[in-house]
């Protein structure tokens, strides 16, 4: 008994001591009245930190800053309700998504200042014509990334070079349903979009051939293992190229030209937002080519905004990972938000893929 | 020499089994001196991610709530399981008492995301506002079952004529509880506060799920965070929390370090007693 | 009977909240079909699509395994430390690696495992060459054996340390040698404790996913894997709900049996 009652009071100690801590650190950073607080929900390390500090110096508002892992598993707590956020930063197809759930606030131009800023090639696009309901924060391609240690620049130029025999057990895919199907379909010269049951279920035909050649099916990680030469070729994000050929000097990232996926993370204000001010606010100075410019050194992804990309550091405006040519662009194609039944094929296919 | 040859194999075995469990920590923390970014190549020996962590208020203000967090909700996980326990080791029916146990185990088979989503609407439906007493509502609930489990089997090793004795002796229940029951199963409480700690600490999808208002603990901000890769300032705070707990565990086991031989000696002559 | 009603009660009160309303929810949710329809075709398709259940021999499977090669370690683990000195330091020092958030420790195995790191490059000086050691179902299964391992000891050594020295000391005398008494007397007694250490880890190695990505590459597909993805891919909670009821089910039965021969036995 003795020694349940010295843990009690011991357990009952520390949560009164890292209680007050939390009170103090809470004191001098976030939370308060609603009206003066921007709740903001982001991808993980999506943004500057100073960027908030100077944000919260300049517009006398407080952020609260909460992070998610996935499109989906945002959607579903915004879908939800309970938490009112007034800046969400979902991708495309969540995006036409969430305007057809009626789960966003239209956004009013005239409150805008340096809309100009934007590259009008990434304003109007099908998931939001008119940009209605979102702002362009970060955007990027779907590729190939190879070793050049293993593999020659000349071996891989088209989707179809992965099926190559030589690549046994060689390729790290990104676990995604849309991706995989949608390189396979780019491979046959279809959309990446197709929704054809037998487009799809040729597909998934051809894909079963890729079987020998897949080494493993990530997500995140597969940065870190061909970071340290896990493996010769992986198919996956610009920006995730980005962050691999900073920490390996022989990888390279190719876009194939037969067609590609191009993906938005654009700047939302969802419905249950209760400081639809600060939201404008936040977007106002997102939009300032400055503060834009350094986040995209920050976080080292593509910027929308043509005005912070002058202002970017030379190498990185010209670095065609990031900004690939006007003609690339115009084979890539943005994801669409599939119907509920057509998403379930694409999954099923893919799980099946996995399976084999 | 029999004896010292088995206690060498022993020792050899632990020694074996102790370095596997640490493997992976040592490796986080001999990288976290790393100057490079990953967790490959050493480059050259840095402070700067302990640095870091100094100058990131967001990230300490995290983890100090993710350890409230911990300690509060496991503190009373574990008096509800107990209390849950000792109420199914009294109930005689053995249907009614497995029927009791198989729901006990829903949440522990249920994968996290089934458990976060299922949670999510029932705090929305029942207008609780999302933020830290959701996930402290959530973190106690999921840690209930393990707790019962850890402690129900020292109640069934209980040798039951303990209570009979007590009782014939003229205790009344709480006298029973507290001097008879308790002491035994106080191993299997200390076992399940720090099952449900662990949980705790380690939860991601149910707290992903019913956190809001700008509450987060330090897994859902880990796991976010991957997306760009761990950084090793991640790896800076994890030797700091493991050297913290560390000092935790040596401090508790050394105040504490009297009271179990005193423990052993009344249960020795409580079993006396009942012999 | 009245105080024992008083602290049943918060426990019940739990039952009630956080689980048996959130199985309703989950059971009717199974029955939503994709188009939001009221039928039962997510458990036809779950019975029908070879996928689902080779998935859910894959699950049982690997569970199994990663549950006896827990307890394969765990079990001598345990018995010696409760032969050491500081058994109860010792105890907590087997728990502390667990505070460690698990991704980081994913992470580490990464490095750990890779062509380049200290596994291969100890083969490769003992002169056995590299080998491809990420993506095996073997680092897997050890990788997730690791993970699961101190709440195996746990339960085990909290058996092994009520033991009732004296009994062992009579085994002794009566002549019976150390396997003996072990296997006849040591082993039955502390079966309550890996009793609870298996449902303390096999029941969430069936729903594994993470590791199953992270280490594994998704050679493996458990149970856990296809709802997480029916959850926050698809989301199509329907199916997702579907295998979680199915997953409930199993576990329950599973208990119900066990509970069943303990008392024959008894």
């Amino acid at each position: 008994m003795k020694k349940i009652n010295i843990m009690f009071f011991g357990i009952i100690l520390i949560c009164l001591t890292l209680f007050i801590i939390s009170f103090e650190l809470e004191k001098d950073s976030s939370s308060g009245e609603s009206d003066k607080t921007v709740n903001i929900f982001n991808w993980g390390d999506y943004i500057d930190p100073k960027l908030i500090t100077k944000f919260e110096k300049q517009t006398g508002y407080k952020v609260s800053y909460e992070t998610f892992d996935s499109n989906e598993a945002m959607y579903t707590k915004i879908k939800q309700g309970g938490t009112a956020y007034d800046i969400a930063i979902p991708s495309d197809y969540t995006i036409k998504k969430m305007i057809d759930n009626h789960l966003l606030l239209p956004i009013d131009h005239s409150k805008l200042k340096g809309l100009g800023n934007i590259d009008s090639k990434f304003l109007n696009l099908p998931f939001d014509p008119g940009n209605k309901y979102s702002l362009p924060y970060f955007w990027g391609t779907l590729g190939i990334i190879y070793n050049d240690k293993y593999v020659k620049a000349s071996e891989v130029k088209h989707w179809d070079d992965l099926w190559n025999p030589r690549f046994k057990n060689s390729i790290m895919l990104i676990d995604g349903a849309r991706e995989v199907m949608g390189l396979t379909l780019n491979s046959q010269g279809k959309s990446v979009n197709d929704t054809n049951v037998k487009d799809l279920q040729a597909a998934y035909e051809k894909l079963k051939k890729l079987s020998p050649n897949v080494k493993a099916i990530l997500a995140d990680e597969i940065k870190v293992y061909m970071a340290q030469d896990e493996a010769p070729l992986a198919v996956s994000y610009s920006g995730e190229a980005m962050e691999m050929m900073d920490n390996n000097k022989h990888l390279h990232y190719i876009i194939p030209e037969e067609g590609s996926n191009i993906w938005f993370d654009n700047m939302v204000i969802p419905r249950t937002a209760k400081n639809i001010k600060g939201a404008y606010a936040f977007l106002n100075f997102m939009l300032e080519p400055k503060n834009a410019a350094q986040n995209a050194e920050y976080v080292a992804y593509a910027t929308p905004n043509k005005a912070a990309k002058k202002m970017l550091p030379k190498s990185m405006q010209d670095d065609k990972v990031m900004y690939p040519t006007n003609k690339t662009i115009s084979h890539l194609e943005v994801y669409d938000a599939l119907s509920q039944k057509n998403l379930s094929k694409y999954n099923d296919l893919f799980l099946q893929f996995k399976m084999h | 020499m029999n004896t010292k040859k088995r206690h060498y194999w022993r020792n050899l075995y632990l020694i074996v089994a102790f370095l596997i469990l640490y493997l992976p920590i040592f490796y986080l923390i001999f990288y976290s001196f790393n100057s490079s970014g990953g967790m490959n190549h050493f480059a050259h020996f840095t402070w700067a991610h302990y640095q870091e962590i100094w100058s990131d208020q967001r990230l300490i203000l995290i983890t100090v709530q993710t350890f409230f967090l911990a300690f509060l909700s496991s503190l009373l996980a574990t008096i509800i399981g107990t209390s849950g326990a000792l109420g199914i080791y009294s109930v005689r029916n053995p249907q009614v008492r497995t029927l009791i146990l198989g729901l006990n185990n829903i949440l522990l088979v249920s994968p996290d995301v089934i458990i976060g989503s299922s949670f999510l609407i029932f705090f929305t439906v029942l207008g609780i506002k999302l933020g830290f007493i959701s996930v402290l509502l959530s973190h106690i609930a999921f840690s209930i079952p393990i707790v019962v489990l850890m402690v129900l089997p020292k109640l069934q090793e209980m040798n039951s004529s303990f209570i009979n004795v007590a009782q014939d002796l003229g205790a009344n229940h709480w006298q029973i509880l507290k001097g008879v029951i308790l002491p035994i199963i106080t191993p299997g409480m200390i076992a399940g506060y720090f099952m449900a700690f662990t949980y705790s600490l380690d939860d991601f999808a149910v707290t992903f799920f019913v956190t809001g208002n700008g509450f987060e603990t330090l897994s859902v901000e880990i796991y976010s965070r991957a997306r760009q890769g761990i950084s090793l300032e991640i790896n800076a705070l994890s030797a700091l929390m493991f050297l913290f707990s560390l000092v935790l565990v040596m401090g508790y086991y050394f105040i504490s370090k009297d009271s179990p031989k005193g423990k052993r000696k009344d249960r020795k002559a409580q079993q006396n007693l009942i012999r | 009977m009245k105080a024992k009603g008083l602290y049943f009660s918060s426990y019940v009160l739990w039952l009630l909240l956080f689980v048996l309303a959130p199985v309703a929810l989950i059971l009717y949710q199974s029955f939503i079909s994709i188009n939001g329809n009221f039928t039962i075709t997510n458990y036809e398709n779950f019975f029908k699509i070879v996928a689902y259940l080779r998935m859910t021999f894959n699950s049982v499977f690997y569970a199994g395994l990663i549950t006896l090669i827990t307890l394969l370690i765990s079990y001598p683990t345990a018995y010696f430390l409760t032969r050491t000195k500081y058994k109860q330091l010792w105890l907590m020092l087997i728990i502390l690696p667990t505070w460690i958030n698990i991704l980081l420790k994913a992470y580490a195995f990464i490095g750990i495992f890779s062509q380049a790191g200290p596994v291969n490059n100890s083969l490769e000086w003992l002169g056995l060459g590299s080998h491809q050691l990420l993506f095996t179902n073997t680092s897997f299964m050890l990788v997730a054996a690791y993970i699961e391992l101190p709440f195996m000891i746990l339960p085990i050594f909290n058996a092994i340390d009520e033991l009732d020295e004296s009994l062992i000391n009579v085994s002794r005398d009566l002549g019976a040698n150390k396997f003996q008494t072990f296997w006849n007397v040591t082993f039955p007694l502390t079966l309550n404790g890996i009793k609870s250490g298996v449902q303390v880890v096999f029941i969430p190695s069936l729903s594994l996913f993470m590791l199953t990505r992270l280490i594994g590459g998704n050679k493996v597909i458990t149970l856990g894997t296809a709802i997480e993805e029916n959850f926050l891919v698809t989301q199509d909670w329907g199916m997702g709900s579907t295998i979680g009821v199915i997953l409930i089910a199993a576990m329950i039965l599973i208990m119900f049996l066990t509970g069943e021969k303990k008392r024959r036995g008894r």
